[in-house]
């Protein structure tokens, strides 16, 4: 368990991370958002003990980042922003120095850099020097030595940026397989990637939590959460057949397509029933009729801004 | 066993990893030999000694020490590897001194290489070889002065050509701080103690003897705990600059 209490921390007269608290469990997946210099790395660095907090602490189960370290790291696997290697090093140089560091001796050294070599597809390119590598490989390398000691807590930040769809998907998949006993915390601004591999979601804006919850809470605070979204071949007055049900908040026309209206639905209430009984007792022209889920990109812009906004 | 090993080795071989390391070692030959042969005069002065060979390496290691130790931190900083390193379960001390003793290690093969210069000073003549002994375990105690004020440096920034001209300047001003000009240059006012100290701190001092064949512990104490010094500080500005 990853218990955070309170952490702060202060370059000089500016706050990065405000008095964070939470704590997350074996076998949580948070996908950690926030707009740009939200603090989303700082977090990162604080927690694997790069970066050494101003106020608060950071217990890796039960193990104190700045009291003991060393067992904390040990507990850790990380993918710093970027994923960092040493270029002049071959991928399987690099991934045998890992698992050394790791504290893995003779046989063992070479079953678990071949164990990772597998798990990231890196067969392949394990002779290249890591310099010449695409940054896809790279991203990949950074992922094999995080899991070189198949840690209890793995700590990802931005995984996937610049990886192409297919290698975006492969490494969702390996999250998801990694994930099952472990701690993952990956901080993303592809707000997709959250409802694909997270649990939870915590969104952070100018150092602190303005959101925490599964991603299917997060959607369902969006105001378009159980909207129902209407297509029509001709100009036709939807509010005013509406203006009956007491459940729909507003009909609102869609910004790009002149002839899609969303109706949405006030205190998140399913309003698709009594709409489509209207429709066709009304003889609505539609030609698309379907529930919209609440989108994480509107909460996200709402709670970030909102922060902004207080400021 | 603990993390140091491992990046020491790490270290020393990425430099071979790269031309770095027998650039470094050609270099410092070719120069040994000029400096020795050429501008030493090792043969017109007749004598079986190195003392020509010795008495360069400090204006020698004034340039290619820095050139070596500028990227030990500045690299890691630049290319955002020691974010890796040290959040791998390594201690900041096992960092800072495996990557000092790898470098530290590269110029001893160098040093050694420059065997041929000791085998024709033997065949010539008869030193003494205890002397001569010990004039490479002084010059390589000195060069590993100018190192660990290289490590500092380069810890203090993401660039390496500014870690290598301070570096070069602040080992300038170690290797003159001994020298008669600069000490006949203070005012009288000043206390003899001053300048007896500021006098000590010079490597040309300490080194100067040693070349000569005075073998005192004091000298090598006194590079010894001036190594340790600057690594201190390296390890103090690592912790202090890492988060920019």
């Amino acid at each position: 368990m990853i218990e955070i209490t309170n952490l702060t921390k202060n370059f000089d007269q500016f706050t990065a991370i405000d008095d964070l608290t939470f704590t997350v469990k074996e076998g949580e997946v948070l996908g950690f958002l926030g707009p740009n210099g939200a603090g989303k790395s700082t977090t990162m660095k604080l927690i694997t003990g790069f970066l050494s907090a101003s106020h608060g602490t950071v217990s890796i189960d039960g193990f104190d980042i700045s009291e003991n370290p060393i067992e904390a790291k040990s507990l850790m696997g990380y993918l710093p922003e970027g994923a960092p290697s040493y270029g002049d090093m071959t991928t399987l140089e690099f991934l045998n120095f890992v698992a050394q560091v790791r504290g893995f001796r003779g046989e063992e050294i070479s079953q678990r850099v071949q164990h990772v070599l597998d798990e990231v597809e890196l067969n392949s390119v394990s002779q290249q020097t890591i310099e010449t590598l695409s940054k896809g490989f790279k991203r990949r390398v950074g992922l094999a030595q995080a899991i070189m000691h198949d840690p209890k807590v793995l700590i990802l930040d931005e995984p996937t940026d610049g990886l192409d769809p297919n290698q975006k998907h492969h490494v969702r998949e390996l999250i998801k397989n990694l994930a099952r006993d472990k701690i993952v915390i990956i901080s993303t601004h592809i707000l997709e990637e959250v409802t694909a591999v997270c649990s939870r979601a915590i969104i952070i804006a100018q150092g602190r939590i303005v959101a925490d919850g599964t991603p299917a809470e997060l959607e369902s605070r969006s105001k378009y959460h159980q909207a129902v979204s209407v297509r029509l071949s001709e100009d036709y007055d939807l509010a005013a057949d509406l203006s009956g049900l007491s459940e729909v908040s507003e009909v609102e026309k869609d910004g790009e397509d002149e002839m899609v209206f969303r109706i949405l639905a006030s205190d998140g209430k399913s309003i698709f029933s009594q709409v489509s009984e209207i429709a066709q007792a009304k003889h609505w022209p539609v030609t698309e009729f379907h529930v919209s889920r609440g989108q994480l990109e509107d909460v996200f812009r709402t709670v970030t801004q909102q922060t902004q906004g207080a400021q | 066993m603990g993390t140091l090993p491992i990046i020491f080795k790490r270290e020393l071989l990425s430099y071979f990893a790269t031309p770095l390391a027998y650039i470094f070692i050609v270099i410092f030959l070719i120069s040994n030999g000029i400096f020795t042969f050429d501008l030493g005069g090792f043969y017109a002065r007749g004598q079986a000694d190195l003392l020509p060979f010795f008495s360069f390496h400090p204006w020698l290691y004034l340039f290619m020490i820095p050139a070596i130790a500028m990227t030990l931190w500045a690299d890691e900083r630049k290319t955002g590897t020691i974010e890796l390193l040290l959040t791998l379960p390594v201690r900041l001390a096992d960092a800072v001194l495996g990557k000092f003793l790898a470098a530290w290690a590269l110029i001893g093969i160098a040093l050694l290489l420059t065997f041929p210069i000791w085998l024709t000073v033997n065949y010539l003549g008869d030193p003494d070889n205890g002397v001569i002994f010990a004039a490479y375990l002084g010059s390589w105690f000195m060069a590993g002065g100018f190192l660990s004020i290289g490590s500092c440096m380069s810890a203090c920034t993401k660039n390496s050509v500014i870690a290598f001209i301070l570096t070069v300047s602040i080992c300038f001003i170690f290797v003159i701080m001994g020298s008669p000009i600069l000490l006949n240059a203070f005012p009288a006012w000043i206390p003899q103690f001053f300048v007896d100290a500021f006098s000590a701190m010079g490597f040309l001092t300490h080194f100067d003897s040693i070349a000569k064949g005075v073998l005192d512990i004091r000298d090598f104490l006194f590079f010894s705990v001036f190594i340790a010094a600057w690594l201190l500080a390296s390890a103090v500005v690592i912790e202090m600059k890492k988060a920019n």
